[in-house]
């Protein structure tokens, strides 16, 4: 079983729901990005959704738009996004990690290559917003064949026919979109997400993580009495941006606000 | 190399020329597009349709453009004769509003009280302007800030116009950004917005319909360059490409014809050699952004690097899959021309046939001269003089100074 199954295997017979954290490798440096998952590992984090930096973010918020500024200023490149995985793996072998991102940058290292070098840094999934299953089928037997799991987005917009190619494409777990928008963006109305979810379990039998729209302890905690996962990305993206010039706070700062969403979620009713 | 392909029958059904094209999008868009596909396929064999489309094309537009033989500017290169596909007479002044009326007709169809746009010289946001005030829907058009800056007077065209000119301070500030918002204005407004792109590029089926709408530069060429020689073609065609849809629209219908030599003129900016240009297609390489796969302007870890041109409008990383597969098929040349070659360019012809072109425009005539001295007198030419230059003047003024060009 790959680690991401095994993890939300572990989860449910526990009874608690995934905390999935997002940040942008190398942001703002990469000397912070090693240090900040194990910390966010011991806040209580299950999985890890490891942003990739692209110059043209465009399903992002400005949030996220700017982390990509700054590790890419910084000099961070998919290699070294991959080496950062490797050095985390020195250390931890059971946390699942996802990376984020968009396909251009893959498209450029080629899928094969790719696919190689991340299965062996110790990657277990990946999720490239710009690729919709229509497009992945060059890309789907070489993850299956270095074991990497496919994670595909659901969104407000998608019909029950597409949650149908959806649910056969992915693996792993699904990701809800909880919103219209991007990153970082608008209010999220629980119920509504409810009755989605709801109706994406009709089609698929993966564990399904919502984000965006999830930024305190308090929306993690709704969000996780009807989903499986709770994703968290802007929240902590944010907070690494008000440290950017303190860096060596940042592990702390971050670990601060998801121990406290680790705290909500786990409350019993 | 294999037989040649019936050119008229591409995209396929997936949006796909060849590997290029496709429809590489965030999720929460595709319900958008499968519904935009459908009602496009519905509506262009629709007799009623078409109807309204062509009669705003001839009571509107002003079209047939005239295609207007440049004698003196010929005869002084002493070459093949050259005629100009005038888009420039178009109103609005490009050939930008063919795509706006199409495209309008589908929001207004599919019901969409608001409209947005990216543009980068301002043309296409001009047109798109228009066409939402004739037909009463909210415009708001999203603009690279530098762009802004090196063309005001479309901005205020667009202004006044009624339409919202909202400045984008991101990533490079040009035309690519604006396209990056434009997106995410999108992906967040898209129950009740159509957005109108402004080239044959994004995810399918925009390369597809956008062409469409532009084919009648080629398809009144064809006719009108016929009917005046016998119904022999013309030897060569040349136009800009920075996306690419002015060159789409003239050179599609003449694409099974194998007689026809085709030239697409990249932006040269400084030279492609100083790595100051957008020529994606001569020194770029494939690459997926902004929802297709083409010839990209990339580093070589897949990050999409700045681009520079005299002109706005080509400003672009990126170029329209249908030239990406053009390209590799061999079908048309792709060539280059730098701001210098440009700008001696826009005074030739300014000069010789009192015709003032688009910068954007100019790069189709600098290479369309060089061209024309390697040809004979009793070959043709028929350049798309996609844009007219006026919106270009505080640029020129700014590059060469107060003084007169002499």
């Amino acid at each position: 079983m790959s680690r991401i199954a095994t993890c939300f295997a572990a989860l449910a017979e526990q009874g608690r729901k995934a905390l999935i954290p997002f940040v942008t490798a190398g942001d703002p440096v990469p000397s912070v990005t090693v240090p900040l998952m194990h910390a966010m590992v011991e806040a209580g984090v299950d999985v890890i959704e490891l942003g990739m930096p692209f110059s043209d973010p465009m399903a992002d918020g400005p949030v996220i738009q700017l982390a990509c500024e700054r590790s890419l200023a910084g000099g961070t490149t998919l290699l070294r996004v991959l080496e950062m995985v490797t050095e985390f793996r020195r250390d931890n072998d059971h946390t699942p990690v996802v990376l984020m991102g968009y396909l251009n940058p893959v498209e450029a290292m080629g899928y094969e290559v790719f696919a190689e070098r991340a299965a062996k840094a110790g990657v277990d999934g990946v999720l490239l917003v710009d690729l919709p299953p229509e497009e992945a089928e060059s890309l789907a037997p070489l993850f299956d064949q270095h074991g990497l799991d496919r994670v595909f987005l659901l969104a407000p917009t998608t019909t029950e026919a597409r949650m149908q190619i959806i649910a056969a494409a992915g693996t792993g777990y699904l990701y809800y979109v909880s919103l219209k928008g991007v990153t970082g963006s608008g209010a999220l109305n629980v119920d509504e997400v409810a009755a989605k979810v709801e109706t994406i379990r009709k089609h698929a039998k993966l564990p399904i993580g919502v984000g965006f729209g999830i930024k305190d302890a308090a929306s993690a905690r709704a969000i996780s009495r009807v989903a499986d996962g709770v994703v968290v990305g802007s929240a902590l993206v944010q907070r690494i941006a008000d440290h950017a010039d303190e860096p060596e706070k940042i592990p702390a700062q971050v670990s601060q606000l998801l121990a406290e969403m680790r705290a909500a979620m786990d409350e019993s009713e | 190399m294999a037989e040649r392909p019936d050119y008229a029958a591409f995209p396929d059904a997936r949006g796909h020329f060849g590997a290029y094209g496709g429809r590489f999008v965030s999720e929460t868009l595709m319900a958008a597009l499968n519904e935009l596909e459908e009602t496009y396929l519905q509506l262009r064999d629709d007799p009623v349709f078409r109807a309204d489309f062509d009669q705003d094309m001839a009571d509107y537009v002003g079209r047939p453009s005239p295609l207007y033989l440049a004698e003196r500017w010929s005869d002084k290169i002493g070459g093949a004769r050259i005629w100009l596909k005038r888009e420039d007479l178009n109103h609005t002044g490009s050939h930008k509003v063919n795509n706006t009326i199409g495209q309008a007709l589908l929001a207004k169809h599919m019901g969409k009280p608001r409209v947005i746009a990216e543009t980068g010289a301002g043309q296409h946001g001009v047109a798109t302007a228009t066409v939402a005030a004739r037909l009463g829907l909210k415009c708001q058009v999203y603009m690279g800030a530098e762009d802004v800056e090196r063309q005001k007077l479309n901005v205020f065209r667009m202004r006044l116009l009624g339409a919202e000119v909202i400045p984008v301070t991101s990533g490079s500030a040009t035309l690519k950004d604006a396209m990056n918002e434009a997106m995410r204005d999108w992906v967040t407004n898209v129950d009740d917005t159509f957005y109108i792109i402004g080239t044959v590029a994004g995810p399918h089926p925009y390369p597809m319909l956008v062409r469409d709408f532009h084919r009648i530069i080629g398809l009144e060429a064809r006719e009108q360059f016929m009917s005046r020689h016998e119904g022999r073609l013309p030897d060569a065609l040349v136009a800009c490409v920075g996306g690419g849809s002015n060159a789409i629209g003239l050179f599609h219908p003449f694409l099974n014809d194998d007689g026809v030599a085709m030239y697409g003129v990249e932006a040269g900016g400084d030279g492609l050699e100083t790595g100051r240009h957008a020529a994606p297609l001569a020194a770029g390489r494939p690459g997926v952004l902004h929802g297709n796969r083409t010839y990209l302007m990339e580093d070589q870890d897949g990050q999409i690097i700045p681009t520079h041109s005299v002109s706005a409008g080509l400003d672009y990383p990126g170029v329209g899959p249908e030239h990406a597969w053009l390209k590799d098929m061999g079908r048309v040349q792709y060539v280059s021309v730098t701001d210098k070659e440009v700008l001696v360019a826009f005074h030739e012809l300014t000069r010789t046939e009192g015709i003032m072109p688009a910068l954007e425009t100019a790069h189709a005539v600098a290479y369309a001269g060089k061209l024309a001295k390697t040809m004979s007198r009793d070959q043709h030419i028929i350049i798309n003089l996609s844009g007219r230059g006026d919106k270009d003047i505080h640029t020129v003024a700014a590059m060469e100074g107060p003084k007169h060009p002499s």
